[in-house]
């Protein structure tokens, strides 16, 4: 059952050549490009990216055994570390590739740990013994030193997107400094430490880089510590800890993940949610931290979901035994030779693949039993619109007691968010009105998929169920008013077409006192009446061809429409059914109207009545017909 | 004297097809002292002006007959069956000189026909929807179990009866809505449609707060009768104990054990079951439950009538009658209903005072008004005082209610639009305005004002009070 996975690896991954003896391969989290060196570079260095623009094969002189190899945004400028003094840079603007300048780091005996681009001409070294921001002059082929720090770093980690650098410092590693770069300059933010499981005997590096990722969750950035078990406390397993690192202001812990069970796991983030993998049993929890489950002031989450592994995977066999026509082979999952890259990055350098870890939406709908949870869920995930409307779809047909509430629920969450959306597309509108120069701050706000609309609600969920056999009327209206009074509730105005649902439902089943109820307290009326001019032909129409022509005739004249309603279409009806009392009594009423609107009661001639007339005449005779008042 | 308008309430048929046995044509006779040859001479009475007048009009017989000291009011409620209400004109004593007994003049026109012949249909739906149609009865258990049903209904209710105040209203026989926001609304959709969802059971509901229809799950005939029971019956024995006690011409034998009841839910000051089990917790409690009949014409739908007040909410729930109900439904209901209905209450008080705020303050109108929609059976007045079991009181002078009726009479013979101003006796314009499927009848309070001035008047209140109601000029 391939649908019961809700993680899975990209179907195409990025193919590289895998590392051997004479293969060395590095990954650039920036850009997001492996980088296959064979031979240092001698015989060649293949990059390759998310897609073909960032792939890229050149040559370079062997100086050596590369430690880091990594090009600078838009891969203007690489930069080469083959030793613990210096990193080696390469132009490749103009055209690629120019002889090698280098770059010593400035601090006496320090040794450089790595670097890192935070544009496409700034770089930092960070050195076991601080940190050197510097930009690159690449015609003059040197580098000048912008700022520089001095502090003990064990080791260092690097976020691109936010461009924040944690550096690990003190004996025992767990307390971090973090800086943040921004186009020349480099600010220092607030230090915070990491809380270890128990206080080490002796003074040595207790926190590893290994346990440490960091990531933006909902635009947020968060140090994810993962905390080992530890025998001393009473935790029953491993918990990741989720430190929220603001702009400014002091970083504080937040979350607590319980992983309830105790090994070696690896973090990824994908679509916000933090995925958790567990190697010993070779499967995965996610978490999503908006999920609340309030204990204290730390958010304490279970997994939103039960453990499961990736979706089974299959490669194609590789190497000079590979023939087009073999069947793939399954992919090993959970890999000792994997490693995990931040936010979805998972690398498998043995088998010389790059995946994106992606979460499949449709699983969940059957995994999670809890429908607002579900919701509350599938709304902040990336691709939910049709996901969430099959939920709609799908508790619709349920027929489990107490379905409505379920349903309200589900709709008020809908709309909330659909609310938001529309208050937001508001204010933007406004404030383009009030002038462009204000508008400048103000952006379009962006309609993502979880905002479901009544057009969505209503082309895909209750048109279709409306009209499904088998399912009680009573139901059908209860969940059209249900979403009805969620939209009142949230102040949106309620589109005509979802009355005129309402009203067909209503029709169909002859609850025409149901329907008289709804339009007296206004409930079934928006802000244009005429609007509802579809609505009402339609129920005219159902009731003349059920020959119930006097009570069409009652129900338009309570909605106020008898005046433009075609009397042709009435008194033909009455003439089939051959009650000549009623024919009489639908002329009549037509004579009278006509008379208020013209003063006169004769038929225009665009009403085509000219044979009802006769056959009036006929039968009750000239002086029946109605006299115009002549003053 | 007025507690006895009614000089005598008959119910016969010629269904029995007895010709030589008159008497048995008599279901029914009040009061029942009278004597047999006396009843038999009076029913065939009845039966000869019936017939008589039928060869006039054979769809249309006589509905009543006026006579110098009585009126008699005739109605054919099913095929072979009528009723027959007989009711005194009220009498002028005058005083003669030399010590002569007075004169008594009866007063002949005082009273409206419509009016005592819709009291005379509402008897009978009030008895159709507790005991069906009398047909059925008669197919099911003969002659003897009608006669059974009928004397058991009618003794009671026939003492229930005030006929010196009805009036207009009668007529209509309409339905108070409680005038609520579209949101409030909604909710109480949502509350009923859930209540519905969980409890399979209940068929039918019905919402009403103080008094008022806000939804009917029953048609509307069906809706008009039982609304007509629940605020002159039901909600008066509950909420008025003490007046029903003092005033309450119910004799104490039948309102004891309701009078109870009523005063031991008020003192509590708990809200809960208004029919059936007074306390879900006693071991003794009976679940038995009113039973009505709805649908008459079609389905023929037996119900348990279940209603349950919170604050001013109460709600009907009907059940399948064909179900017994349990304890454990009952519970189920109670605590379904209990603590949402009463938030509900609350809601719409909120919301009731809300929007009565912001209407602004209420000055006393100069004038007083009955409306009447016939789509949708919707009443307002703001002539008459709360209803109560015992009178409904109003608060305009009698003549003035007359003349309402008789507008009313000549609205009813006229199929067109029609607009009619009086000046009263007492200074009071009345002006009644009928509009399409509408009523309209005010009473100025404006001495001096002129024809025009009061139709001007009219024309600004209907434009204020009644904006979103269509009125044709």
């Amino acid at each position: 059952m391939s649908d019961e996975y809700y993680l899975e690896l990209s179907e195409n991954p990025v193919q590289f050549e895998n590392a051997s003896s004479v293969n060395n391969v590095f990954f650039d989290e920036a850009n997001k490009q492996v980088f296959a060196v064979r031979s240092g570079g001698a015989t060649g260095v293949v990059v390759k990216g998310p897609d073909d623009k960032n792939s890229l094969a050149f040559r370079m002189d062997d100086k050596g055994e590369v430690k880091c190899i990594k090009f600078s945004l838009g891969n203007k400028i690489l930069a080469v570390q083959r030793s613990t003094k210096s990193v080696d840079f390469i132009n490749f603007i103009p055209d690629p590739p120019q002889s090698e300048f280098s770059q010593e780091c400035k601090t006496k005996n320090a040794s450089i740990l790595g670097f890192c681009w935070t544009t496409w001409n700034e770089i930092v070294f960070v050195t076991d013994q601080g940190i050197e921001f510097y930009q690159i002059l690449p015609e003059k082929r040197s580098l000048k030193l912008l700022k520089s720090q001095s502090i003990n770093v064990n080791w260092y980690m690097y976020c691109p997107e936010t461009a924040v650098l944690l550096l690990s410092t003190t004996v025992q590693g767990n307390v971090i400094q973090p800086f943040a770069f921004k186009s020349a300059t480099m600010s220092k933010m607030s230090k915070f430490e990491i809380e270890l499981p128990s206080v080490p005997k002796q003074a040595k590096l207790s926190l590893s880089e290994r346990d440490i990722a960091v990531a933006t969750i909902y635009n947020q950035l968060f140090v994810m510590y993962l905390k080992h078990h530890s025998r001393t406390t009473n935790s029953p397993g491993a918990e990741v800890v989720l430190y929220h690192l603001p702009r400014e202001g002091t970083c504080k812990k937040t979350h607590v993940l319980k992983l309830n069970t105790t090994g070696k796991f690896a973090l990824n983030v994908v679509d916000n949610l933090v995925v958790v993998h567990h190697q010993s049993s070779q499967t995965s929890l996610i978490f999503d931290i908006k999920l609340k489950e309030l204990e204290g002031n730390v958010n304490v989450h279970q997994p939103v979901l039960p453990a499961l592994s990736i979706n089974p995977y299959k490669v194609p066999l590789t190497g000079p035994a590979a023939a087009p026509s073999q069947a793939p082979v399954p992919c090993e999952l959970y890999s000792s030779s994997w490693s995990v890259f931040q936010p979805d990055i998972i690398i498998s350098a043995s088998e010389g693949f790059l995946w994106y870890l992606q979460v499949k939406l449709q699983p969940t709908l059957n995994l999670l039993q809890d429908k607002g949870k579900l919701m509350d869920f599938l709304l902040r995930r990336r691709d939910c619109k049709m996901v969430i409307l099959s939920v709609c779809s799908q508790m619709l047909v349920g027929g489990d007691k107490g379905n409505l509430t379920v349903v309200a629920t589900v709709f008020d969450k809908l709309n909330q968010v659909y609310k938001e959306y529309l208050d937001a597309e508001q204010a933007y509108s406004t404030a383009m009105e009030s002038g462009p120069s204000r508008s400048s701050t103000c952006k379009r706000p962006v309609r993502t998929q979880a905002v479901i609309d009544q057009s969505d609600m209503y082309t895909h969920v209750l048109s279709s169920f409306s009209e499904k056999k088998g399912v009680k009327h009573k139901f059908i209206i209860a969940v059209l008013m249900e979403y009805i009074r969620s939209l009142n509730q949230f102040q949106i105005p309620v589109q005509h077409y979802l009355y005129e649902l309402v009203i067909k439902t209503l029709v169909q089943h002859n609850l025409f006192y149901m329907l008289h109820q709804f339009l007296q307290y206004h409930v079934l009326s928006d802000s244009k009446p005429l609007r509802l001019a579809t609505a009402n032909d339609e129920i005219v129409e159902v009731l003349l061809s059920k020959q119930q022509v006097l009570g069409a005739l009652r129900f338009i004249r309570s909605v106020g429409g008898h005046d433009n309603v075609s009397a042709r279409k009435f008194l033909d009806a009455a003439r089939q059914t051959n009650d000549s009392m009623l024919f009489y009594t639908i002329f009549r009423f037509f004579e009278q109207r006509n008379m208020k609107l013209r003063g006169n009661p004769a038929f225009n001639q665009g009403e085509h009545c000219e044979e009802h007339v006769t056959y009036f005449k006929q039968v009750f005779g000239e002086n029946a017909m109605m006299k115009q008042v002549t003053t | 004297m007025p507690e006895s308008m009614i000089k005598e309430g008959i119910l016969a048929t010629d269904h029995t097809n007895a010709d030589d046995q008159e008497e048995k044509k008599i279901l029914f006779y009040h009061p029942i002292e009278i004597e047999t040859n006396e009843k038999i001479r009076n029913v065939g009475l009845c039966e000869a002006i019936v017939q008589f007048t039928r060869t006039f009009c054979p769809s249309k017989p006589a509905k009543s007959l006026h006579t110098q000291k009585n009126r008699q009011f005739f109605h054919e409620p099913e095929e072979s069956y009528w009723m027959v209400m007989v009711v005194r004109n009220p009498m002028v004593e005058k005083p003669n000189k030399d010590g002569k007994p007075p004169t008594v003049e009866y007063q002949e026109e005082e009273i409206i026909d419509s009016v005592y012949g819709s009291v005379l249909q509402q008897c009978y739906s009030m008895y159709k929807l507790f005991n069906g149609t009398f047909n059925r009865a008669f197919e099911a258990g003969g002659v003897e179990l009608l006669i059974q049903k009928l004397e058991k209904f009618f003794y009671r209710y026939l003492q229930t009866l005030h006929l010196q105040s009805c009036d207009l209203l009668d007529v209509f026989g309409g339905i108070s809505f409680f005038p609520l926001d579209k949101m409030t609304y909604l909710k109480i959709q949502s509350f009923v449609n859930r209540v519905e969802e969980s409890m399979s059971l209940v068929k039918y509901t019905a919402f009403l707060y103080n008094d008022q229809l806000i939804w009917s799950g029953l048609e509307q005939e069906d809706m008009r009768i039982l609304y007509k029971y629940l605020t002159t019956s039901l909600f008066p024995r509950h909420t008025e104990p003490e007046l029903a006690g003092r005033d309450s011409p119910l004799r104490p034998e039948v309102a004891g054990n309701l009078l109870h009841y009523g005063r031991q839910r008020l003192d509590d000051g708990r809200d809960g079951f208004l029919t059936g089990p007074v306390n879900l917790k006693d071991p003794d409690a009976k679940f038995r439950f009113p039973r009505i009949i709805v649908n008459t014409e079609e389905s023929y739908e037996e119900l348990h009538l279940i209603v349950y007040k919170a604050m001013s909410a109460a709600v009907c729930f009907m059940v399948n009658a064909t179900v017994d109900l349990s304890r454990e439904f009952c519970e189920q209901l109670d605590g379904l209903v209990g603590p949402q209905l009463t938030l509900l209450a609350s809601d719409i008080c909120e919301q009731y005072n809300i929007n009565r705020r912001s209407s602004g303050p209420e000055k006393e109108p100069q004038f007083k008004f009955i409306y009447f929609n016939h789509m949708n059976l919707a009443e307002k007045s703001t002539i008459h005082m709360r209803k109560t079991a015992s009178v409904s009181l109003t608060s305009v002078h009698p003549d003035l209610m007359k003349i309402l009726g008789d507008i009313n009479c000549d609205f009813a013979r006229i199929d067109e639009d029609e607009e009619i101003i009086v000046k009263a006796m007492t200074d009071y314009w009345v002006v009644g305005k009928k509009s399409d499927q509408r009523e309209l009848y005010v009473i100025l309070n404006q001495k001096n004002a002129n024809l025009i001035e009061v139709n001007e008047e009219v024309k600004r209140l209907c434009a204020t009070q009644f904006n979103n109601i269509f009125f044709l000029d």
